[in-house]
């Protein structure tokens, strides 16, 4: 089955993202198709390269990182969402003229109409936020 | 393209964090995948179509006149839970006339917002292809 | 089958299980995670509603969730059914769609 995953919150804050990782990870155990996981609201703080969490914690970004690697999952950030929070990519940060960009590797930048998308793609659409 | 049911259901008040605002850019883009959307104000989602809230003095961005747009975005189905209006001692009147352009009947305006009782929501969640909660 | 209803939420907290049992149909499920778990705890001011609920839904608690916040399976209401994240992903297949009381 394909599934779209949309997460609402920011990384360490609320546990939606946490839920969110686990219930890809499972999804993809079990053999299913993860569509697009779409970040939107703080969610989009998940994107961020720079976060240095405590070395006896998880590192969310990271993770997110390595399960798009390992399973080619395409991992969005809402661009309005993103700007206003200040998570750029490359291309971004020198259109806004801004000294450095901090996007996880794995992680892009799109728009709203991803999010539909999923939704229209996807078999189920799990939201999880606060 | 194939055509789903996408209902956003708002829980939360406006202003006191992004979530309406941001639900709102999600349905302004939706209009645009050409699919059936159906809004749904309950608890206190149902502050967000209040008339009169003026953010002047907040300095942050006053997006309540953009609902009254949405029915040129082709979203006319807007569903308001009566329970949760009654809990706060509201009625349809302190509601922002939304209303859109009926091109089946002659563009003759009509009201979008329909108060629906808790039997006649559940119905309509059921409905649904894609449930998306802001 | 019909909707997932998804409560993350505290009853003591939030009004979220509350609008989710006026709004959920018979034939829907309900799955309490994150803060949603303390709705299944018996001998509380919640339990009584969620008792009820059982009659026309099946509730499911996600053990993680439970565990992390040290509730023992002995607490919760009868007829609640604990599942992992595999039976959390079943459960989505299992159902048409999934509504997140956020």
């Amino acid at each position: 089955m394909k599934f779209g995953i949309l997460v609402n919150e920011g990384p360490y804050t609320h546990q939606a993202s946490d839920s969110a990782y686990h219930f890809t990870a499972a999804a993809l155990r079990a053999g299913h198709e993860i569509v697009r996981v779409f970040f939107y609201h703080d969610g989009v703080n998940n994107g961020t390269r720079l976060s240095v969490p405590p070395q006896d914690d998880r590192n969310i970004s990271e993770r997110w990182s390595a399960l798009a690697e390992a399973h080619e999952v395409e991992l969005i950030l809402c661009v309005a969402a993103a700007q206003r929070r200040g998570l750029l990519d490359g291309d971004e940060a020198k259109l806004a003229g801004k000294d450095s960009d901090n996007m996880a590797p794995g992680f892009q930048i799109s728009g709203l109409g991803q999010l539909i998308d999923a939704g229209i793609q996807a078999d189920r659409l799990i939201v999880f936020g606060d | 393209m194939a055509t789903k049911k996408f209902l956003y259901v708002n829980r939360k008040a406006p202003h006191g964090s992004i979530y309406a605002l941001e639900s709102l850019e999600v349905v302004l883009i939706a209009a645009a995948f050409e699919q059936d959307v159906s809004l749904a104000f309950v608890d206190d989602g149902v502050y967000q179509l209040l008339q009169n809230q003026d953010t002047g003095k907040l300095g942050s961005k006053n997006f309540s006149p953009t609902y009254k747009a949405l029915g040129d975005y082709d979203v006319s189905k807007i569903y308001v839970d009566q329970e949760s209006l009654e809990q706060r001692g509201l009625n349809k009147q302190d509601l922002m006339p939304l209303v859109y352009e009926d091109e089946d009947d002659d563009w003759a305006e009509k009201d979008s917002i329909h108060v629906v009782s808790s039997t006649e929501l559940a119905e309509i969640i059921e409905q649904q292809d894609v449930i998306l909660n802001f | 089958m019909s909707v997932l209803h998804i409560v993350n939420k505290s009853p003591y907290d939030r009004n979220s299980l509350h609008t989710c049992l006026r709004l959920a149909q018979p034939d829907s499920a309900i799955l309490l995670i994150e803060d949603g778990i303390y709705a299944s705890i018996k001998n509380a001011a919640a339990s009584e509603s969620v008792q009820q609920a059982l009659n026309s839904h099946q509730i499911y608690a996600l053990q993680p969730d439970l565990e992390a916040r040290g509730i023992d399976p002995e607490r919760m209401i009868a007829g609640i059914s604990l599942i992992d994240y595999d039976g959390f992903v079943k459960l989505t297949t299992d159902y048409d769609k999934s509504q997140s009381w956020l």
